[in-house]
């Protein structure tokens, strides 16, 4: 015991030097992460996980008030389930479409044979609109009175909808809007069905293979972590689905609100309202941050589900590809 | 020194720097200043005025007034968005404004309560300002909030009826409906339907439509929305249930919600020369004073008259009221400048001329009782009649309370579900909007 105990005890000392020089060493290797990290994602992470716990309306010092924003949230505040459902409703309707519609963009653009740049520019140029002008242009195109879609579609004797001012209609209108900009992912999946090794195709063919066959057995693997980013980037943009929801429900109601007023929320009846809105609205219309502080961590909760579902599912896809 | 001792005077010397930070974050709300006011200071003035005629008028105002005072200086910053005061008051430091002005009346039970916004009442003292005498009924009370008088009116906004005199005259109407018995039977009889739609609407009472929204037409019933102790009195009072009947009505006389819903969906927008009473597809329509400067701006062909907004038939006496609301303007109680600002906000408020002349510049209505009365207001018809309606000690307004507008919100809400029929009982959805008030209030309190 003796005998092994004295070198080691010699030894420790440059041992335990070197390790906390490797240690540092790490450490500053890591430090832009670890300050970017703590700055700009948990220092905002726990302050909004506190204040939610606080009764705090932004210029006052917060107040600790227990469960009470939960409650409130959770139970009191009338708009909160609705704009729950809407924004689940967009996630799984408005993020499938935008896959599947950038897929079929995607494969039409690289198996035409004349013209594919000019349909690439065609459909690539909506995403560059910026968000507000696209709306705008939108509620125009779809007023039901004067707009023309309703016009034309009048003209051929077919009874249009309402669009923005429907409730039935107004979240299909969104999702329109959402597939005329999305040339984003359509680059993506061009880029990764150029990818694909023409000979597996060849082959595929020389085996008898169809389209359908080839398209399920080659191409789908092959898009498998595309897909997979596809879909969690897309679920965390629709989480954070904002700026084309106020911007039509206000435009389309007809009362653009004054500078400090309120508004009525997600017109027509709900419809549009979706949960990044009650964080403006309860924290700058109505001066509780505490509450919107609770809103803004279910958002987070939820990020956090859907993109740990889904890698779980991905790291099944991804490993199917080795 | 120990270990333990060394915390613990860090431990202090760390609270009592928190302690200070926080209490340093708003100064006094008393209105306890004391720098010297002949002191020769840059004051910064924020206001969201941004159109080129306005901000030449509320310039020339700060002229005139740097020449009264010479030692005060007045750095205007225009465009500002509530959005932008909020910040500014919550951060304070250097570049933060000492005077600012914001349109909407909603936020001052906020700027009250927290303090943003120091207590005008002891400057007022000081001044001998009498506040009561000074300015209308209505201004007073949504300048303040549970007698914190934490802003002051700076020019006001009146509502009245705007109607089409050709139309009238072609359905043989010889003038303004006074009660709301006239307004029905002359909106029926200046209503033309066409189809689903109509080629032409007497008056459009549907609530998303332009400036029909609850709060303007309750006006004239004269409700009163909470209660001393500060509850809600909504489902108490018979006021509102009676102007939200009026409106269902009229709504079903006129042809029903959705008819009257795609008109609205087809008109222009509000702030346009597309707006449906500018471009002659409404005979009558309610709408501030600033509607006729557009009006008269625009290439529009419309005859137009302006009268007082209907009133009750069994309030026929008061007929001559309406809703009134306005610009307020505060002092920071951030600013170190306090009695410097408050010679500013004196002078932008109370006197008369500096009133007049800025009400005259931008067509908006003087808010002391003084500028109100003054010959050197404008005397075009049309716009008298705003001053009658702002001058009329019926008028009202709507209060402030310490969650912005969230009780119009819940008020509005419901005049949604009933005029399209998602809300039948109307006594019901009064107490539920009431408890839903209440509810909203308790939560920021």
């Amino acid at each position: 015991m003796t005998l092994t105990a004295r070198p080691r005890t010699r030894r420790n000392p440059g041992l335990r030097r070197r390790r906390r020089r490797e240690r540092l060493r790490t450490l500053a290797f890591l430090s832009p992460w670890l300050l970017g990290t703590g700055l700009f994602f948990l220092y905002p992470l726990a302050t909004t996980a506190y204040l939610s716990f606080t009764r705090y309306d932004g210029f006052v010092s917060p107040r600790w008030d227990g469960l009470d924003n939960w409650t409130f949230v959770f139970h009191d505040y009338p708009f909160f389930w609705p704009a729950m459902r809407n924004t689940l409703w967009f996630v799984v309707v408005l993020v499938t479409l935008r896959i599947v519609a950038g897929l079929v963009l995607g494969l039409l653009v690289i198996h035409v044979k004349r013209g594919h740049s000019t349909l690439r520019t065609i459909f690539y140029a909506p995403f560059l609109a910026p968000p507000v002008a696209g709306t705008l242009a939108f509620v125009f195109l779809l007023n039901p009175g004067t707009g023309p879609v309703n016009t034309i579609l009048a003209h051929f004797g077919v009874s249009a909808p309402n669009w923005f001012n429907d409730p039935s209609w107004s979240k299909p209108a969104l999702t329109m809007l959402a597939l005329w900009g999305v040339g984003d992912l359509m680059v993506i999946f061009m880029a990764a069905l150029l990818d694909v090794p023409r000979e597996l195709y060849e082959a595929a063919a020389l085996d008898g293979a169809g389209a359908i066959r080839r398209f399920r057995h080659i191409t789908l693997p092959h898009l498998r972590p595309i897909l997979l980013f596809a879909v969690i980037t897309g679920v965390i943009a629709t989480m954070q689905y904002y700026t084309e929801p106020i911007v039509a429900g206000q435009v389309a109601s007809g009362q653009i609100a004054g500078s400090g007023n309120q508004f009525e929320p997600g017109y027509p009846n709900g419809s549009t309202l979706t949960l990044p809105q009650l964080v403006y609205n309860l924290g700058f219309q109505r001066f509780d941050i505490g509450a919107a502080c609770v809103v803004a961590m279910v958002l987070f909760v939820l990020s956090m589900v859907f993109a740990a579902f889904l890698m779980g599912r991905g790291h099944g896809f991804l490993a199917g590809e080795d | 020194m120990t270990r333990h001792l060394r915390r613990r005077l860090a431990g202090t010397a760390l609270t009592a720097a928190l302690a200070l930070a926080l209490t340093a974050c708003f100064g006094s709300s008393k209105g306890g200043a004391n720098d010297n006011p002949n002191a020769n200071v840059t004051i910064t003035f924020w206001h969201g005025w941004s159109a080129p005629s306005e901000v030449k008028a509320i310039q020339a105002t700060i002229d005139a007034f740097e020449k009264v005072h010479p030692n005060i200086h007045v750095k205007a910053v225009g465009n500002i968005t509530d959005d932008k005061i909020n910040q500014a008051l919550r951060a304070g430091g250097p570049s933060a404004p000492d005077v600012v002005s914001s349109f909407t009346t909603d936020n001052v039970g906020e700027f009250c309560t927290s303090h943003a916004f120091v207590d005008l009442t002891p400057f007022l003292e000081k001044s001998g300002i009498d506040p009561t005498t000074t300015f209308p009924g209505p201004q007073l009370s949504y300048t303040q909030y549970n007698g914190d008088q934490c802003t002051l009116p700076l020019l006001s906004d009146a509502y009245g009826l705007y109607y089409n005199k050709d139309m009238f005259k072609a359905a043989g109407i010889s003038g303004p409906p006074k009660t709301m018995s006239e307004l029905d039977a002359d909106a029926v009889k200046l209503t033309k339907e066409s189809g689903d739609t109509y080629s032409q609407l007497g008056f459009q009472p549907d609530y998303h439509f332009y400036e029909s929204t609850i709060t303007h037409f309750a006006a004239q019933w004269g409700p009163t929305y909470f209660t001393s102790d500060g509850k809600s009195n909504v489902g108490n009072d018979p006021a509102l249930k009676s102007a939200m009947e009026w409106q269902k009505n009229l709504v079903d006389k006129l042809g029903g919600y959705s008819r009257l819903d795609k008109f609205r969906t087809s008109a222009g927008e509000e702030f346009s020369n597309n707006n449906a009473f500018m471009t002659g597809q409404v005979a009558m329509m309610i709408d501030g004073e600033w509607r006729a400067g557009m009006i008269d701006d625009s290439n529009s062909k419309v005859d137009y008259g302006v009268a007082p907004f209907p009133v009750p038939d069994d309030m026929a006496d008061q007929y001559g009221k309406g809703y009134i609301t306005g610009t307020i303007v505060g002092i920071a109680s951030t600013s170190d400048k306090q009695n410097a600002a408050w010679e500013f906000v004196k002078y932008l408020t109370t006197d008369t001329d500096a009133v007049v002349n800025f009400a005259n510049a931008i067509h908006n209505v003087p808010s002391t009782t003084a500028a109100l009365a003054s010959p050197k207001v404008s005397q075009d018809p049309n716009f008298q009649q705003f001053i009658k309606i702002a001058s009329n000690p019926n008028s009202s307004t709507t209060p402030a309370s310490p969650n912005g507008g969230d009780y119009q919100l819940v008020l509005q809400q419901l005049g949604y579900d009933y005029e399209s029929g998602k809300q039948s009982d109307l006594q019901a959805g009064l107490d539920d909007a009431a408890k839903q008030i209440d509810t909203n209030i308790a939560q920021v309190q």
